[in-house]
């Protein structure tokens, strides 16, 4: 995977964002290669959240530009489907469907959105559960689930539309200390694979792992950005160097 | 160094039921009934009232009363109720004017609503082939009650009553009225101004409105605004009343189902490519209306008793139905015992259905959440 080479998938040119009076997201420059894998750290209420929720157009930005895919996000509804359909993400609190069994869960979307037929759409949640290493829970509902289980289910639920962008929003914040490992695996796996990812995450020895980029945010602005080696290697900035010397002791 | 004061004591204990202390019946009633001055006061004070009630009710139901004479004459000389009323008069009463040789008909039609309504009551039976056999159902119930088919004789709709007229205003007003308050309340939540505005506008007026003002306007209001030569029928006339009163107040319990269910659920049914549609039908309102069911199930045995309302507006329904029965001069009389019978009727409806509440209430359907998480 050559870094340099590779066109982008994701281009955010000059974005802004406000939540009403409050400028959470101020000149926002990011690309991202196909199969590379992005990590933003930072702060909390850094903005870094809203940043990847822009880019499948769960936050609308105010100005500039966000491309994804060839497609311009515009208040236009097909250009946001055609985003969603090629962006996945997972979310902190894994936000499955409570009703409905894990199964369900991943079927729903390919069925209803790709009118994917409900048997092929099974086998291919079967395998992704396999994938995932929770093959033999798919009757259950979600509730009935570690929450370890309950990530990794999501986490196959955004790959049954066969993203080619998967975003991560803190994936492992809401995890007991004894799931994190079998969420952050499934993920390496999915980097080692070729999937394109942007990672909000504060799980740092993931991130020198599998990040070719490392971004960090603070108070809404891309402070620092640079390789991992760099990035913990020899930080530039004074905020990334107190972050950091916070986040490893 | 102080020596250690704290310790622990590893064992292995074997897991085991929990060990049931039953209370002995004395007990029960000295602590329950007699657990102190004020309790032994209101038992004392409710012993007193049943027995000073109690017999005399007895006396007057069962002792001394008339059960089956055609004759009101006999019943004058017993000294206690006169249930012969509801012997004779129990076919007007459940079926109001419909033509006394179709009777089988309207039976036909009570034995459909009531059987449906029973199966209904399964939850793990509702599919979409349940929503099937209630419109036929339906259908077969309207072509029963109103003939001009299959060998039928046609009959007015003036001439419904009594217990089919009672159940199919019920039925109809849930129906109608679920689907009319689910809209109302996703219209409430709507992010387009204008629908918002009018589904806020209506369930605030209809609300602020008692239902027998919007069956008189339903029934006298109505007709004086369609232009010449169209009538509606008046039975539809205050279904469709009984339909808005409804779905009103259903409105406003799905909208507290609705908000019951936190943003992320909608961000994660986005984030997978759903439409609004589809978000709601497949994943927003199958968990808000688990919510809001038990609830929901409050408003539909109130739209049960509302079904009375209608004898105002003269339509005869098992109230209306039992007053004119008691118009014959030979039974006036008894209009007591006869009332008694209809507010039975409508305690064994209206409890079944209460009962059936309170069970939702503590094991809610499938769509429920599971509170394990």
């Amino acid at each position: 995977m050559d870094g340099a080479e590779s066109e982008p998938i994701v281009e955010m040119r000059g974005v802004h964002k406000w939540f009403d009076e409050f400028h959470v997201l101020r000149d926002i420059n990011l690309t991202v290669g196909r199969g590379e894998k992005v990590v933003i750290c930072g702060p909390s209420g850094s903005g870094k959240s809203t940043l990847i929720r822009c880019i499948n157009r769960l936050e609308e930005h105010h100005e500039g530009e966000i491309v994804v895919d060839g497609t311009p996000l515009t208040s236009d509804v097909r250009h946001i489907e055609a985003a969603r359909r090629v962006v996945g993400i997972v979310f902190q609190s894994f936000n499955l469907f409570p009703h409905l069994s894990v199964l369900e869960n991943l079927t729903i979307g390919p069925v209803l959105t790709q009118r994917e037929p409900r048997g092929e759409a099974e086998r291919r949640g079967l395998e992704l559960l396999e994938r995932v290493r929770i093959a033999d829970q798919w009757r259950k509902f979600p509730g009935q689930l570690s929450g370890g289980q309950q990530q990794r289910v999501a986490i196959a639920r955004a790959l049954m539309l066969r993203p080619k962008i998967m975003l991560f929003d803190e994936p492992t914040s809401a995890l007991d200390p004894e799931m994190i490992s079998e969420v952050l695996e499934v993920m390496a796996e999915l980097a080692r694979d070729g999937m394109t990812m942007i990672c909000v995450t504060h799980e740092m020895g993931f991130a020198r792992k599998v990040a070719d980029l490392m971004v960090f945010m603070d108070d809404g602005e891309i402070v620092e950005a640079a390789p991992p080696d760099v990035f913990f290697g020899t930080p530039q900035n004074e905020r990334t160097k107190a972050f950091l010397s916070q986040i490893l002791h | 160094m102080a020596p250690l004061i704290s310790h622990a004591v590893p064992v292995h204990s074997p897991r085991r039921a929990r060990p049931i202390k039953a209370m002995p019946w004395l007990t029960w009633i000295r602590k329950r009934l007699f657990g102190g001055p004020w309790d032994a006061l209101l038992t004392a004070l409710a012993i007193w009232a049943i027995a000073v009630t109690l017999p005399r009710f007895v006396e007057w139901a069962f002792l001394e009363a008339a059960w089956s004479s055609h004759d009101p004459d006999a019943c004058r000389e017993a000294a206690g109720a006169c249930w012969a009323v509801i012997t004779e008069k129990h076919r007007v009463m459940l079926f109001g004017t419909f033509p006394y040789d179709q009777h089988w008909r309207a039976a036909t039609a009570i034995a459909i609503m009531l059987g449906m309504m029973a199966v209904s009551a399964f939850h793990h039976l509702w599919s979409c082939r349940l929503a099937v056999a209630w419109l036929l159902a339906i259908a077969a119930v309207l072509a029963l009650m109103l003939g001009g088919a299959f060998g039928l004789s046609p009959i007015g709709t003036h001439q419904w009553g009594g217990l089919p007229l009672t159940l199919m205003l019920f039925i109809g007003t849930v129906v109608g009225g679920v689907p009319a308050g689910i809209l109302l309340a996703l219209g409430r939540r709507s992010s387009l101004p204008a629908i918002g505005a009018v589904s806020i506008g209506f369930i605030e007026i209809v609300r602020g409105v008692p239902l027998i003002a919007i069956l008189f306007m339903a029934s006298l209001m109505i007709p004086l605004f369609m232009p010449e030569g169209v009538s509606v029928d008046k039975v539809l006339r205050a279904q469709i009343a009984m339909i808005l009163f409804f779905a009103a107040y259903a409105a406003e319990v799905v909208r507290g189902g609705l908000a019951a269910i936190p943003r992320q659920q909608f961000e994660a049914a986005d984030a997978i490519g759903l439409t609004y549609w589809q978000a709601h039908s497949r994943i927003i309102l199958p968990q808000a209306l688990a919510i809001a069911l038990p609830a929901l199930m409050n408003d539909i045995v109130r739209a049960f008793k509302n079904t009375t309302f209608v004898s105002i507006i003269g339509l005869f329904d098992m109230l209306r139905a039992t007053s004119t029965a008691l118009q014959d001069p030979r039974w006036t009389l008894f209009a007591p015992e006869a009332y008694l019978f209809l507010a039975a009727l409508y305690f064994v409806f209206c409890s079944a259905m209460s009962a059936y509440a309170r069970r939702i209430e503590r094991g809610l359907p499938d769509g429920g959440r599971d509170g394990r998480s």
